[in-house]
Protein backbone atom coordinates (compact mmCIF):
# COMPACT_ATOMS: atom_id res chain seq x y z
CA UNK A 1 0.00 0.00 0.00
CA UNK A 2 0.97 3.60 -0.39
CA UNK A 3 1.47 5.68 2.77
CA UNK A 4 1.63 9.43 3.04
CA UNK A 5 3.13 10.61 6.34
CA UNK A 6 3.77 13.98 8.01
CA UNK A 7 6.68 14.07 10.47
CA UNK A 8 8.30 16.75 12.58
CA UNK A 9 12.08 16.64 13.02
CA UNK A 10 14.33 18.37 15.53
CA UNK A 11 16.45 21.06 13.89
CA UNK A 12 19.76 19.25 14.43
CA UNK A 13 22.00 17.42 11.94
CA UNK A 14 21.23 13.77 11.03
CA UNK A 15 17.51 13.87 11.67
CA UNK A 16 16.37 13.27 8.09
CA UNK A 17 18.51 10.14 7.77
CA UNK A 18 17.08 8.95 11.08
CA UNK A 19 13.57 9.47 9.72
CA UNK A 20 14.20 7.51 6.51
CA UNK A 21 16.03 4.60 8.11
CA UNK A 22 12.94 2.71 9.39
CA UNK A 23 11.32 2.91 5.94
CA UNK A 24 14.39 1.39 4.34
CA UNK A 25 14.75 -1.22 7.10
CA UNK A 26 11.31 -2.61 6.32
CA UNK A 27 12.00 -2.54 2.59
CA UNK A 28 9.70 0.37 1.87
CA UNK A 29 9.91 2.08 -1.49
CA UNK A 30 10.28 5.85 -1.09
CA UNK A 31 8.24 7.83 -3.59
CA UNK A 32 8.91 11.34 -2.34
CA UNK A 33 10.51 13.27 0.53
CA UNK A 34 9.75 16.95 1.01
CA UNK A 35 11.81 18.69 3.66
CA UNK A 36 10.28 22.05 4.69
CA UNK A 37 13.32 23.62 6.33
CA UNK A 38 11.95 27.11 5.82
CA UNK A 39 8.58 26.36 7.47
CA UNK A 40 9.48 25.75 11.10
CA UNK A 41 6.62 24.88 13.45
CA UNK A 42 5.91 27.09 16.51
CA UNK A 43 7.79 24.46 18.52
CA UNK A 44 10.86 25.02 16.31
CA UNK A 45 10.60 21.67 14.55
CA UNK A 46 10.93 21.01 10.82
CA UNK A 47 7.99 19.46 8.94
CA UNK A 48 8.79 16.61 6.53
CA UNK A 49 6.34 14.94 4.19
CA UNK A 50 7.09 11.35 3.15
CA UNK A 51 5.34 9.14 0.62
CA UNK A 52 6.33 5.49 0.35
CA UNK A 53 5.02 2.04 -0.57
CA UNK A 54 5.20 -0.67 2.04
CA UNK A 55 3.63 -4.01 2.92
CA UNK A 56 0.69 -3.12 5.15
CA UNK A 57 1.80 -5.24 8.15
CA UNK A 58 5.06 -3.26 8.44
CA UNK A 59 3.50 0.17 8.88
CA UNK A 60 3.03 -0.08 12.66
CA UNK A 61 6.67 -1.12 13.10
CA UNK A 62 7.85 1.89 11.14
CA UNK A 63 5.73 4.26 13.23
CA UNK A 64 7.06 2.81 16.53
CA UNK A 65 10.67 2.99 15.32
CA UNK A 66 10.20 6.64 14.33
CA UNK A 67 8.67 7.51 17.68
CA UNK A 68 11.42 5.65 19.55
CA UNK A 69 14.02 7.81 17.83
CA UNK A 70 12.24 10.97 18.97
CA UNK A 71 10.56 11.87 15.71
CA UNK A 72 6.95 13.05 15.99
CA UNK A 73 4.54 11.35 13.61
CA UNK A 74 1.89 14.00 13.04
CA UNK A 75 -0.34 12.23 10.56
CA UNK A 76 -0.49 8.96 8.61
CA UNK A 77 -2.65 8.55 5.54
CA UNK A 78 -2.82 5.09 4.07
CA UNK A 79 -3.98 4.45 0.60
CA UNK A 80 -4.55 0.76 0.44
CA UNK A 81 -5.85 0.43 -3.09
CA UNK A 82 -3.54 1.59 -5.83
CA UNK A 83 -5.38 -0.02 -8.75
CA UNK A 84 -8.77 1.09 -10.01
CA UNK A 85 -10.59 -0.98 -12.57
CA UNK A 86 -13.96 -1.26 -14.24
CA UNK A 87 -15.86 -4.21 -15.64
CA UNK A 88 -19.29 -4.68 -17.18
CA UNK A 89 -21.60 -7.54 -16.23
CA UNK A 90 -24.52 -8.75 -18.35
CA UNK A 91 -27.17 -11.29 -17.35
CA UNK A 92 -29.59 -11.90 -14.51
CA UNK A 93 -27.33 -10.05 -12.13
CA UNK A 94 -29.79 -9.32 -9.32
CA UNK A 95 -31.61 -12.66 -9.37
CA UNK A 96 -28.37 -14.58 -9.12
CA UNK A 97 -27.72 -12.97 -5.72
CA UNK A 98 -25.87 -9.75 -6.37
CA UNK A 99 -24.93 -9.52 -2.68
CA UNK A 100 -23.11 -12.83 -2.88
CA UNK A 101 -21.24 -11.70 -6.00
CA UNK A 102 -20.06 -8.52 -4.30
CA UNK A 103 -19.25 -10.25 -0.99
CA UNK A 104 -17.03 -12.80 -2.72
CA UNK A 105 -14.86 -10.02 -4.13
CA UNK A 106 -14.93 -7.90 -0.95
CA UNK A 107 -13.97 -10.93 1.16
CA UNK A 108 -10.73 -11.48 -0.75
CA UNK A 109 -9.02 -8.85 1.39
CA UNK A 110 -7.17 -7.53 -1.66
CA UNK A 111 -10.01 -6.09 -3.73
CA UNK A 112 -13.35 -4.40 -3.24
CA UNK A 113 -16.34 -3.46 -5.36
CA UNK A 114 -16.56 0.29 -4.73
CA UNK A 115 -19.30 1.31 -7.16
CA UNK A 116 -22.12 -0.34 -9.04
CA UNK A 117 -24.44 1.04 -11.69
CA UNK A 118 -27.31 -1.17 -12.69
CA UNK A 119 -29.63 -0.99 -15.68
CA UNK A 120 -32.68 -3.28 -15.66
CA UNK A 121 -34.63 -2.60 -18.84
CA UNK A 122 -37.53 -5.02 -18.40
CA UNK A 123 -38.53 -8.03 -16.33
CA UNK A 124 -37.03 -11.22 -17.79
CA UNK A 125 -34.58 -9.25 -19.92
CA UNK A 126 -30.95 -9.46 -18.92
CA UNK A 127 -29.65 -6.59 -16.77
CA UNK A 128 -26.38 -4.79 -17.32
CA UNK A 129 -24.11 -3.37 -14.64
CA UNK A 130 -20.89 -1.47 -14.50
CA UNK A 131 -18.70 -2.33 -11.53
CA UNK A 132 -15.77 -0.36 -10.22
CA UNK A 133 -13.16 -2.47 -8.51
CA UNK A 134 -10.29 -1.24 -6.35
CA UNK A 135 -7.39 -3.57 -5.72
CA UNK A 136 -4.11 -3.51 -3.86
CA UNK A 137 -1.94 -4.01 -6.96
CA UNK A 138 -2.12 -4.89 -10.65
CA UNK A 139 -1.70 -8.58 -9.89
CA UNK A 140 -4.50 -8.44 -7.34
CA UNK A 141 -6.72 -6.68 -9.88
CA UNK A 142 -6.16 -9.53 -12.35
CA UNK A 143 -6.88 -12.03 -9.61
CA UNK A 144 -10.10 -10.20 -8.63
CA UNK A 145 -11.29 -10.15 -12.25
CA UNK A 146 -10.46 -13.86 -12.65
CA UNK A 147 -12.46 -14.57 -9.50
CA UNK A 148 -15.37 -12.50 -10.83
CA UNK A 149 -15.23 -14.46 -14.09
CA UNK A 150 -15.41 -17.78 -12.28
CA UNK A 151 -18.40 -16.54 -10.22
CA UNK A 152 -19.97 -15.34 -13.46
CA UNK A 153 -19.55 -18.74 -15.09
CA UNK A 154 -21.53 -20.36 -12.27
CA UNK A 155 -24.25 -17.72 -12.52
CA UNK A 156 -24.28 -17.56 -16.33
CA UNK A 157 -23.26 -13.90 -16.41
CA UNK A 158 -21.05 -12.35 -19.07
CA UNK A 159 -18.05 -10.37 -17.77
CA UNK A 160 -16.57 -7.76 -20.07
CA UNK A 161 -13.13 -6.84 -18.80
CA UNK A 162 -10.81 -4.07 -19.97
CA UNK A 163 -8.17 -4.90 -22.58
CA UNK A 164 -4.67 -5.57 -21.35
CA UNK A 165 -5.58 -6.72 -17.83
CA UNK A 166 -3.65 -9.98 -18.07
CA UNK B 1 9.69 -11.17 -68.00
CA UNK B 2 8.33 -14.25 -66.22
CA UNK B 3 5.01 -15.66 -67.41
CA UNK B 4 2.94 -16.97 -64.51
CA UNK B 5 0.01 -19.17 -65.43
CA UNK B 6 -2.65 -19.04 -62.74
CA UNK B 7 -6.07 -20.44 -61.95
CA UNK B 8 -8.71 -18.69 -59.86
CA UNK B 9 -10.59 -21.37 -57.96
CA UNK B 10 -13.71 -19.86 -56.40
CA UNK B 11 -15.35 -16.98 -58.22
CA UNK B 12 -17.45 -15.23 -55.59
CA UNK B 13 -16.79 -11.70 -54.35
CA UNK B 14 -13.09 -12.33 -53.64
CA UNK B 15 -12.37 -14.31 -56.84
CA UNK B 16 -14.01 -11.62 -58.96
CA UNK B 17 -12.10 -8.95 -57.05
CA UNK B 18 -8.86 -10.76 -57.91
CA UNK B 19 -9.84 -10.84 -61.61
CA UNK B 20 -10.59 -7.10 -61.55
CA UNK B 21 -7.34 -6.29 -59.78
CA UNK B 22 -5.26 -8.46 -62.14
CA UNK B 23 -6.91 -6.70 -65.10
CA UNK B 24 -6.32 -3.24 -63.68
CA UNK B 25 -2.75 -3.96 -62.58
CA UNK B 26 -1.51 -5.98 -65.57
CA UNK B 27 0.63 -3.08 -66.85
CA UNK B 28 2.17 -2.58 -63.44
CA UNK B 29 2.82 -6.31 -63.01
CA UNK B 30 4.59 -6.41 -66.37
CA UNK B 31 6.69 -3.41 -65.31
CA UNK B 32 8.04 -5.46 -62.40
CA UNK B 33 8.65 -8.51 -64.60
CA UNK B 34 5.48 -10.52 -63.98
CA UNK B 35 3.26 -11.51 -66.91
CA UNK B 36 0.11 -12.94 -65.29
CA UNK B 37 -1.96 -15.26 -67.43
CA UNK B 38 -5.13 -16.71 -65.91
CA UNK B 39 -5.62 -20.04 -67.68
CA UNK B 40 -8.68 -21.25 -65.76
CA UNK B 41 -11.45 -19.96 -63.51
CA UNK B 42 -13.90 -22.14 -61.59
CA UNK B 43 -16.95 -21.28 -59.54
CA UNK B 44 -18.96 -23.80 -57.54
CA UNK B 45 -20.75 -25.20 -60.61
CA UNK B 46 -18.94 -24.22 -63.81
CA UNK B 47 -15.55 -23.30 -65.18
CA UNK B 48 -13.74 -21.73 -68.10
CA UNK B 49 -10.37 -23.01 -69.29
CA UNK B 50 -8.10 -21.44 -71.91
CA UNK B 51 -4.37 -22.25 -72.03
CA UNK B 52 -3.82 -19.00 -73.98
CA UNK B 53 -5.38 -16.93 -71.21
CA UNK B 54 -8.98 -16.42 -70.15
CA UNK B 55 -10.46 -13.03 -71.05
CA UNK B 56 -10.97 -11.70 -67.51
CA UNK B 57 -13.31 -8.85 -68.45
CA UNK B 58 -15.78 -11.14 -70.18
CA UNK B 59 -15.50 -13.73 -67.39
CA UNK B 60 -16.50 -11.06 -64.86
CA UNK B 61 -19.45 -9.84 -66.94
CA UNK B 62 -20.59 -13.40 -67.72
CA UNK B 63 -20.60 -14.18 -64.00
CA UNK B 64 -22.56 -11.00 -63.34
CA UNK B 65 -25.14 -11.66 -66.07
CA UNK B 66 -25.66 -15.40 -65.82
CA UNK B 67 -24.45 -16.24 -62.33
CA UNK B 68 -21.91 -18.71 -63.73
CA UNK B 69 -18.41 -18.14 -64.99
CA UNK B 70 -18.31 -20.61 -67.90
CA UNK B 71 -19.90 -23.43 -69.81
CA UNK B 72 -17.68 -26.28 -68.75
CA UNK B 73 -18.33 -28.42 -65.70
CA UNK B 74 -14.75 -29.32 -64.84
CA UNK B 75 -14.37 -28.76 -61.07
CA UNK B 76 -11.75 -26.54 -59.48
CA UNK B 77 -9.91 -29.53 -58.05
CA UNK B 78 -9.93 -31.18 -61.48
CA UNK B 79 -8.48 -28.01 -63.03
CA UNK B 80 -5.63 -28.04 -60.51
CA UNK B 81 -5.02 -31.69 -61.31
CA UNK B 82 -5.13 -31.47 -65.10
CA UNK B 83 -4.44 -27.95 -66.41
CA UNK B 84 -0.78 -26.93 -66.61
CA UNK B 85 -0.09 -23.83 -64.49
CA UNK B 86 2.14 -22.58 -61.69
CA UNK B 87 -0.16 -20.70 -59.31
CA UNK B 88 -3.49 -21.58 -57.74
CA UNK B 89 -5.42 -18.57 -56.39
CA UNK B 90 -7.72 -20.33 -53.94
CA UNK B 91 -10.74 -18.17 -53.08
CA UNK B 92 -13.43 -20.75 -52.30
CA UNK B 93 -15.62 -20.06 -49.24
CA UNK B 94 -14.31 -20.98 -45.79
CA UNK B 95 -15.52 -24.20 -44.23
CA UNK B 96 -14.39 -24.28 -40.62
CA UNK B 97 -15.70 -27.80 -39.84
CA UNK B 98 -13.77 -29.81 -42.43
CA UNK B 99 -11.65 -27.33 -44.39
CA UNK B 100 -13.97 -28.11 -47.30
CA UNK B 101 -12.98 -28.15 -50.94
CA UNK B 102 -10.34 -25.48 -50.21
CA UNK B 103 -8.24 -27.99 -48.27
CA UNK B 104 -8.50 -30.55 -51.08
CA UNK B 105 -7.56 -27.89 -53.64
CA UNK B 106 -4.53 -26.74 -51.71
CA UNK B 107 -3.24 -30.25 -51.04
CA UNK B 108 -3.74 -31.18 -54.71
CA UNK B 109 -1.81 -28.09 -55.78
CA UNK B 110 1.09 -28.97 -53.51
CA UNK B 111 1.14 -32.56 -54.78
CA UNK B 112 1.76 -31.10 -58.22
CA UNK B 113 4.40 -28.66 -56.96
CA UNK B 114 2.25 -25.59 -57.58
CA UNK B 115 2.23 -22.38 -55.53
CA UNK B 116 -0.92 -21.34 -53.64
CA UNK B 117 -2.18 -17.91 -52.64
CA UNK B 118 -5.41 -18.11 -50.67
CA UNK B 119 -8.08 -16.14 -48.83
CA UNK B 120 -9.62 -19.31 -47.42
CA UNK B 121 -9.29 -19.54 -43.63
CA UNK B 122 -10.69 -23.06 -43.15
CA UNK B 123 -7.74 -25.20 -44.29
CA UNK B 124 -5.21 -23.10 -42.36
CA UNK B 125 -7.26 -22.76 -39.18
CA UNK B 126 -7.82 -26.52 -39.10
CA UNK B 127 -4.69 -28.07 -40.58
CA UNK B 128 -1.99 -25.41 -40.60
CA UNK B 129 0.80 -27.89 -39.85
CA UNK B 130 -0.26 -30.40 -42.53
CA UNK B 131 -0.73 -27.69 -45.16
CA UNK B 132 2.67 -26.12 -44.54
CA UNK B 133 4.36 -29.50 -44.40
CA UNK B 134 2.87 -30.44 -47.79
CA UNK B 135 3.95 -27.10 -49.29
CA UNK B 136 7.47 -27.51 -47.94
CA UNK B 137 7.77 -31.08 -49.19
CA UNK B 138 6.97 -30.07 -52.75
CA UNK B 139 8.94 -26.82 -52.63
CA UNK B 140 5.75 -24.82 -53.16
CA UNK B 141 5.04 -21.33 -51.88
CA UNK B 142 1.93 -20.92 -49.74
CA UNK B 143 0.82 -17.39 -48.94
CA UNK B 144 -2.31 -16.40 -47.06
CA UNK B 145 -2.21 -12.70 -46.14
CA UNK B 146 -5.84 -12.37 -47.29
CA UNK B 147 -7.08 -14.81 -44.64
CA UNK B 148 -6.50 -12.34 -41.80
CA UNK B 149 -7.71 -8.76 -41.75
CA UNK B 150 -8.56 -8.29 -45.44
CA UNK B 151 -6.57 -5.35 -46.76
CA UNK B 152 -4.56 -4.90 -43.54
CA UNK B 153 -1.06 -6.34 -43.71
CA UNK B 154 -0.91 -8.69 -40.72
CA UNK B 155 1.07 -11.83 -41.56
CA UNK B 156 3.49 -10.15 -43.96
CA UNK B 157 3.94 -7.20 -41.58
CA UNK B 158 4.96 -9.45 -38.73
CA UNK B 159 6.96 -11.96 -40.77
CA UNK B 160 8.68 -9.75 -43.35
CA UNK B 161 8.51 -6.06 -42.52
CA UNK B 162 9.19 -6.50 -38.80
CA UNK B 163 11.73 -9.27 -39.39
CA UNK B 164 14.15 -9.56 -36.48
CA UNK B 165 11.59 -8.38 -33.95
CA UNK B 166 10.07 -10.84 -31.54
CA UNK B 167 6.30 -10.45 -31.58
CA UNK B 168 5.26 -10.57 -27.93
CA UNK B 169 1.50 -10.25 -28.31
CA UNK B 170 -1.17 -9.20 -30.74
CA UNK B 171 -4.67 -7.91 -30.10
CA UNK B 172 -7.28 -6.31 -32.26
CA UNK B 173 -10.62 -6.25 -34.01
CA UNK B 174 -10.60 -8.81 -36.82
CA UNK B 175 -14.29 -8.85 -37.74
CA UNK B 176 -15.97 -5.86 -39.37
CA UNK B 177 -19.49 -7.25 -38.99
CA UNK B 178 -19.22 -7.39 -35.20
CA UNK B 179 -17.58 -3.99 -35.08
CA UNK B 180 -20.40 -2.51 -37.17
CA UNK B 181 -23.15 -4.03 -35.00
CA UNK B 182 -21.54 -2.92 -31.72
CA UNK B 183 -20.79 0.59 -33.02
CA UNK B 184 -24.36 1.01 -34.25
CA UNK B 185 -25.90 -0.39 -31.04
CA UNK B 186 -24.00 2.29 -29.14
CA UNK B 187 -24.97 5.08 -31.53
CA UNK B 188 -28.65 4.20 -31.70
CA UNK B 189 -29.07 2.73 -28.21
CA UNK B 190 -30.73 -0.13 -30.03
CA UNK B 191 -30.82 -3.83 -29.18
CA UNK B 192 -28.54 -6.37 -30.84
CA UNK B 193 -31.31 -7.97 -32.94
CA UNK B 194 -32.26 -4.64 -34.52
CA UNK B 195 -28.71 -3.69 -35.52
CA UNK B 196 -28.02 -7.21 -36.78
CA UNK B 197 -31.07 -6.82 -39.05
CA UNK B 198 -29.73 -3.48 -40.29
CA UNK B 199 -26.31 -5.04 -40.99
CA UNK B 200 -27.98 -7.87 -42.91
CA UNK B 201 -29.99 -5.35 -44.92
CA UNK B 202 -26.77 -3.57 -45.88
CA UNK B 203 -25.01 -6.80 -46.79
CA UNK B 204 -22.53 -6.36 -43.92
CA UNK B 205 -23.84 -9.46 -42.11
CA UNK B 206 -24.72 -12.83 -43.66
CA UNK B 207 -28.24 -14.30 -43.49
CA UNK B 208 -26.82 -16.81 -41.03
CA UNK B 209 -24.62 -14.45 -39.02
CA UNK B 210 -23.40 -17.00 -36.48
CA UNK B 211 -19.97 -17.37 -38.08
CA UNK B 212 -19.27 -13.67 -37.45
CA UNK B 213 -21.25 -12.83 -34.30
CA UNK B 214 -20.31 -15.97 -32.35
CA UNK B 215 -16.65 -15.07 -32.81
CA UNK B 216 -15.85 -18.10 -35.01
CA UNK B 217 -14.42 -15.96 -37.82
CA UNK B 218 -12.18 -14.03 -35.41
CA UNK B 219 -11.07 -17.28 -33.76
CA UNK B 220 -10.08 -18.83 -37.13
CA UNK B 221 -8.00 -15.78 -37.97
CA UNK B 222 -6.29 -15.92 -34.57
CA UNK B 223 -5.37 -19.56 -35.11
CA UNK B 224 -3.66 -18.61 -38.38
CA UNK B 225 -1.85 -15.75 -36.61
CA UNK B 226 -0.85 -18.02 -33.71
CA UNK B 227 0.61 -20.61 -36.07
CA UNK B 228 2.27 -18.37 -38.61
CA UNK B 229 3.51 -15.53 -36.41
CA UNK B 230 3.84 -17.10 -32.96
CA UNK B 231 5.03 -20.48 -34.21
CA UNK B 232 2.38 -22.35 -32.23
CA UNK B 233 0.81 -25.59 -33.30
CA UNK B 234 -2.71 -24.44 -32.50
CA UNK B 235 -6.05 -25.38 -33.96
CA UNK B 236 -9.50 -23.92 -33.66
CA UNK B 237 -10.31 -25.92 -30.52
CA UNK B 238 -7.49 -24.17 -28.62
CA UNK B 239 -9.28 -20.82 -28.77
CA UNK B 240 -11.61 -19.64 -26.00
CA UNK B 241 -14.43 -17.85 -27.76
CA UNK B 242 -17.21 -15.53 -26.57
CA UNK B 243 -19.30 -13.74 -29.19
CA UNK B 244 -21.31 -10.53 -29.10
CA UNK B 245 -24.88 -11.86 -29.05
CA UNK B 246 -25.41 -11.17 -25.34
CA UNK B 247 -24.27 -7.54 -25.44
CA UNK B 248 -27.03 -5.11 -24.45
CA UNK B 249 -27.41 -1.42 -25.36
CA UNK B 250 -27.46 -0.69 -21.61
CA UNK B 251 -24.03 -2.30 -21.24
CA UNK B 252 -22.70 -0.14 -24.05
CA UNK B 253 -24.08 3.02 -22.38
CA UNK B 254 -22.70 2.12 -18.96
CA UNK B 255 -19.31 1.43 -20.54
CA UNK B 256 -19.46 4.67 -22.48
CA UNK B 257 -20.22 6.62 -19.29
CA UNK B 258 -16.99 5.20 -17.84
CA UNK B 259 -15.03 6.14 -20.97
CA UNK B 260 -15.04 2.75 -22.70
CA UNK B 261 -16.33 1.20 -25.91
CA UNK B 262 -17.16 -2.51 -26.07
CA UNK B 263 -15.39 -4.30 -28.93
CA UNK B 264 -14.97 -7.93 -29.92
CA UNK B 265 -11.25 -8.32 -29.31
CA UNK B 266 -9.08 -11.18 -30.47
CA UNK B 267 -5.78 -11.63 -28.66
CA UNK B 268 -2.82 -13.93 -29.06
CA UNK B 269 0.21 -14.22 -26.83
CA UNK B 270 2.55 -17.03 -25.84
CA UNK B 271 0.09 -18.53 -23.41
CA UNK B 272 -3.34 -18.07 -24.91
CA UNK B 273 -5.62 -17.41 -27.85
CA UNK B 274 -8.80 -15.67 -26.82
CA UNK B 275 -11.81 -13.99 -28.43
CA UNK B 276 -14.15 -11.99 -26.19
CA UNK B 277 -15.93 -8.66 -25.94
CA UNK B 278 -13.66 -6.28 -24.04
CA UNK B 279 -13.74 -2.74 -22.69
CA UNK B 280 -11.54 -0.50 -24.82
CA UNK B 281 -10.82 3.07 -23.61
CA UNK B 282 -12.45 5.51 -26.06
CA UNK B 283 -9.11 7.20 -26.69
CA UNK B 284 -7.28 3.89 -27.32
CA UNK B 285 -5.99 3.18 -30.86
CA UNK B 286 -8.08 -0.02 -30.96
CA UNK B 287 -11.34 1.94 -30.48
CA UNK B 288 -12.16 2.24 -34.19
CA UNK B 289 -15.78 2.31 -35.37
CA UNK B 290 -17.89 1.17 -38.29
CA UNK B 291 -16.74 -1.92 -40.16
CA UNK B 292 -13.03 -1.13 -39.69
CA UNK B 293 -10.56 -3.69 -38.48
CA UNK B 294 -7.53 -2.83 -36.36
CA UNK B 295 -4.74 -4.62 -34.57
CA UNK B 296 -1.72 -3.85 -32.42
CA UNK B 297 1.40 -5.96 -32.16
CA UNK B 298 3.80 -5.62 -29.25
CA UNK B 299 7.36 -6.18 -30.42
CA UNK B 300 10.60 -6.37 -28.48
CA UNK B 301 12.49 -3.81 -30.57
CA UNK B 302 9.94 -1.64 -32.36
CA UNK B 303 7.53 -1.39 -29.41
CA UNK B 304 3.82 -1.28 -30.20
CA UNK B 305 2.66 -0.98 -33.81
CA UNK B 306 -0.98 -0.43 -34.69
CA UNK B 307 -2.56 -0.85 -38.12
CA UNK B 308 -6.14 -0.11 -39.04
CA UNK B 309 -7.94 -0.73 -42.31
CA UNK B 310 -10.71 -2.46 -44.15
CA UNK B 311 -11.01 -6.03 -43.01
CA UNK B 312 -13.23 -7.28 -45.83
CA UNK B 313 -14.54 -6.42 -49.26
CA UNK B 314 -13.78 -7.89 -52.64
CA UNK B 315 -11.15 -5.43 -53.91
CA UNK B 316 -9.61 -4.98 -50.46
CA UNK B 317 -9.12 -8.73 -50.03
CA UNK B 318 -7.82 -8.96 -53.60
CA UNK B 319 -5.24 -6.34 -52.65
CA UNK B 320 -3.81 -8.74 -50.07
CA UNK B 321 -3.82 -11.57 -52.62
CA UNK B 322 -2.00 -9.38 -55.16
CA UNK B 323 0.68 -8.48 -52.63
CA UNK B 324 1.22 -12.19 -51.95
CA UNK B 325 1.53 -12.93 -55.68
CA UNK B 326 4.08 -10.14 -56.09
CA UNK B 327 5.88 -11.37 -52.97
CA UNK B 328 6.37 -14.78 -54.58
CA UNK B 329 7.26 -13.81 -58.14
CA UNK B 330 8.92 -10.41 -58.05
CA UNK B 331 12.43 -10.74 -59.43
Amino acid sequence: MRVSMDLELKDIPGQLVLALKPVSEFKGNLISVVHHHEKKTPRGKIPVHLVFEIKSDHLDNIISLLEESGISVVSVDEKRYLEHGAVILIGHIVHTDIKDTIDKIDNTGYAEIVDLNLAMPRVNRPSSASLKIDAVSKQHMSAAIELLKSIAREKDLLVIEPIGVN
Amino acid sequence: MKTIRASIIGFGAVGQGVAKVLLGKSEYLRSIGIDMKVVAIADSRTSVIDPHGVDLASAISRKKDTGTVGSETVSGTEIIRTVDHELVIETTPTNIETGGVGLVNMMTAFERGMDVVTSNKGPLALKYGDVMEAAKKSGSNCRFEATVGGAMPVINLACDVLAGNRIISMEGIFNGTCNYILSRMMEEQAPYEQMLAEAQELGIAEKDPSYDVEGIDTASKLVIVANSIFGMNASYKDVTVTGITRITPEALSLANADGFAIKLIGEVNDSRINVAPKLVPLSHPLAVGGTLNVFSVQTDLAGPITITGRGAGSIETASAILSDIIGIYKI
